[in-house]
């Protein structure tokens, strides 16, 4: 995978070096603002709530559910 | 025209040479599939060090920019509403919009951490990485009853990270619009379970029971790096003052 990768990118080495960095940067990038902030509130192990599980979700589907 | 032999009749390579382009030898396919599997699980390796990054110092990072930023948007709110109609008590506060700020916490205790802290409508991930979640369906500060709150222990700049240094007659400083409440802290229980829902309830460990005290209770998750548990801390309201007036004692963030 990483080497056809490697092999797909075009120019000399040192060329490819900095494109393969420029992706790297460019997934890390993604992963945190768009993939990582997605996936945090769907799991569990950061919760500092009590919650028996009837009330609004972590994850509300909808703004604003009917509270107090 | 006799016939004779053209380049292009040349002897064909032998089947089982390593250079012939159809089926590769089983030996090729394997090391293929063990390489590709040892790329996906080394990926699987760095995504998960990288959401440990992520959690560990990104949420940080964004969470203590958007903790300023609630927190000017709150008291931005406070000087633009101007001076409150005197008399307004506690009791005729109407919970805000879920998602709105609406008061600063300050614990001296932990002010590193706790000092002008926001305190938001609701328990939702995205107030807990704005500041501290009020808990919706409980009281609010000053009123009769529990006022809970729940803030981070670790990640999303972590408030309560130095909940373990809290000792019983501790001040809480809840100050709103009109009003600082003061807490003071009575006992706390670090051995909860997630569902412990009656650590927030009127009467804490008494449901349906009228309440009569102005209690505060914090929450958040134990261990520090984990959420199998859930610290609470517990206080009574022992002060409050107009915030008209100089702020309440104690009110000193070098303990």
């Amino acid at each position: 995978m990483y080497a056809w990768l490697w092999r797909t990118l075009p120019g000399p080495t040192p060329v490819k070096a900095l494109e393969a960095l420029a992706l790297m940067l460019a997934t890390v990038a993604l992963l945190f603002t768009v993939v990582f902030p997605w996936v945090e509130p769907r799991l569990q192990f950061n919760d500092v709530t009590v919650d028996d599980g009837t009330t609004a979700p972590a994850v509300p589907p909808s703004p604003a559910p009917s509270s107090t | 025209m006799g016939e004779t032999t053209t380049p292009e009749q040349a002897p064909e390579p032998a089947t089982d040479d390593a250079s012939d382009p159809s089926p590769a030898p089983p030996r090729e396919v394997a090391r293929t599939i063990v390489r590709g599997f040892g790329e996906v699980l080394i990926t699987l390796g760095v995504l998960l060090l990288l959401m440990c990054v992520y959690q560990l110092w990104w949420t940080n990072v964004t969470s203590a920019a958007a903790i300023s930023v609630a927190r000017d948007e709150i008291t931005q709110g406070w000087r633009s509403a101007g001076p409150q109609p005197t008399g307004s008590s506690a009791a005729a506060v109407a919970p805000p919009v879920l998602g709105k700020g609406f008061a600063l916490l300050y614990i001296p205790r932990m002010h590193d951490k706790v000092w002008g802290l926001p305190v938001l409508q609701g328990t939702t991930k995205s107030v807990l990485s704005q500041g501290a979640g009020h808990y919706a369906d409980t009281a609010m500060p000053g009123q009769v009853g529990n006022f809970a709150i729940a803030a981070h222990r670790s990640s999303h700049d972590e408030p309560f990270a130095h909940i373990d240094d809290l000792v019983v007659g501790d001040k809480v400083y809840v100050e709103t619009q009109t009003t600082w409440y003061v807490y003071t802290l009575t006992h706390d229980d670090p051995s909860l379970t997630p569902t412990d829902v009656w650590v927030v309830d009127p009467v804490p460990g008494k449901t349906g029971v009228t309440p009569t005290e102005k209690l505060i209770t914090m929450t958040t998750c134990t261990p520090r790096y984990g959420s199998t548990g859930r610290w609470a801390w517990w206080g009574t309201l022992t002060a409050t003052s107009p915030t008209t007036e100089a702020p309440p004692d104690g009110l000193d963030p070098a303990v």
